[in-house]
């Protein structure tokens, strides 16, 4: 039991931030919070994944003398390109609530839906 | 300091100031690149440092100077959300019963594909780290289309941003732009 406990430990933070995002982005209806809440969410995906490559006793991995364990590098490789493209769409997201507010006057999710329904 | 990631994320949902909420985001950002260095990928660590926590609140910081920085109070209860997180929480703490333990070297992400490949990197590319080797070389094509992924966006923000009223202002924009490209 306590060795799952502290097996699993990891996961549950993971989880538990991926739920803090996805809270925010349901919850809340301000859209620059919502986009906040995305990044928190993406984030924790990240973290899923450096720790599923984690190796116990292994090192970062850098091939050099002395040291015959290494952490697995896939992971890292894969989230190096998901770190990137996250940034590539928040900048998008962050335009369109540029432009959203050249449009609406706001960034509140309600305030938009209300002015769409009275045209 | 898994604490305080939890804290900083828990933090940010109380906040009402957006400009508050996104210099959270950035420290929430920096404790997760510290976690990722412990976890032994510190090349994933610079990356979020550089481009997570500086670029993306740099981003968020300039439209917030676009837009609005006070994020109206909501009515409403928030109860519904709150439950379907916590049954989705749950689900996935159930899902991780099944998961290999932390640190396990036998577990399936760690045992395919075979690791001679780490082996065979300084014969191979002649750098010793193997995370480059592998970002730059042999999944150099997935690289490229991260650079189209890019430039794409690239392209998105300045035709969104180029009917803006400020001119001025659509510079400083691409200017964002621009070295997110260059750090790549």
């Amino acid at each position: 039991m306590m060795d799952n406990v502290f097996g699993l430990y990891n996961y549950w933070v993971v989880i538990f931030l991926m739920m803090t995002g996805f809270y925010i982005v349901i919850s809340q209806r301000n859209l620059i919070k919502k986009v906040i809440g995305l990044n928190i969410f993406q984030t924790s995906v990240f973290l899923l994944y450096i720790t599923i490559g984690k190796v116990e006793g292994g090192t970062a991995p850098i091939v050099s003398e002395g040291f015959n364990v290494y952490t697995n590098p896939l992971p890292s490789v894969l989230i190096l390109t998901a770190i990137v493209v996250g940034v590539a769409t928040t900048s998008v997201a962050l335009a369109l609530i540029v432009r959203i507010r050249e449009a609406y006057e706001t960034i509140e999710e309600d305030e938009i839906l209300a002015q769409e329904k009275l045209t | 300091m898994l604490l305080l990631l939890c804290v900083t994320a828990v933090a940010v949902v109380r906040m009402r100031g957006l400009w508050a909420a996104v210099m959270m985001m950035g420290i929430y950002s920096f404790l997760g690149a510290s976690w990722m260095l412990l976890l032994d990928a510190p090349d994933v660590a610079f990356t979020e440092a550089a481009v997570g926590a500086g670029i993306s609140t740099v981003l968020a910081l300039a439209t917030l100077g676009l837009t609005t920085t006070r994020a109206k109070q909501r009515s409403g209860s928030s109860m519904l959300p709150l439950v379907i997180v916590g049954i989705t929480g749950a689900a996935l703490v159930y899902g991780t019963l099944d998961m290999p333990h932390f640190g396990d070297p036998d577990s399936p992400a760690n045992s395919y594909p075979h690791p001679s490949y780490v082996e065979r990197t300084e014969g191979d590319i002649h750098i010793p780290n193997v995370v480059t080797a592998v970002l730059a070389s042999y999944r150099g094509y997935d690289t490229l289309g991260e650079v189209v992924v890019i430039f794409t966006a690239g392209i998105a923000v300045f035709v969104l941003l180029r009917g803006s009223r400020s001119r001025k202002r659509t510079h400083r924009s691409e200017g964002s732009e621009v070295r997110v490209s260059r750090h790549d």
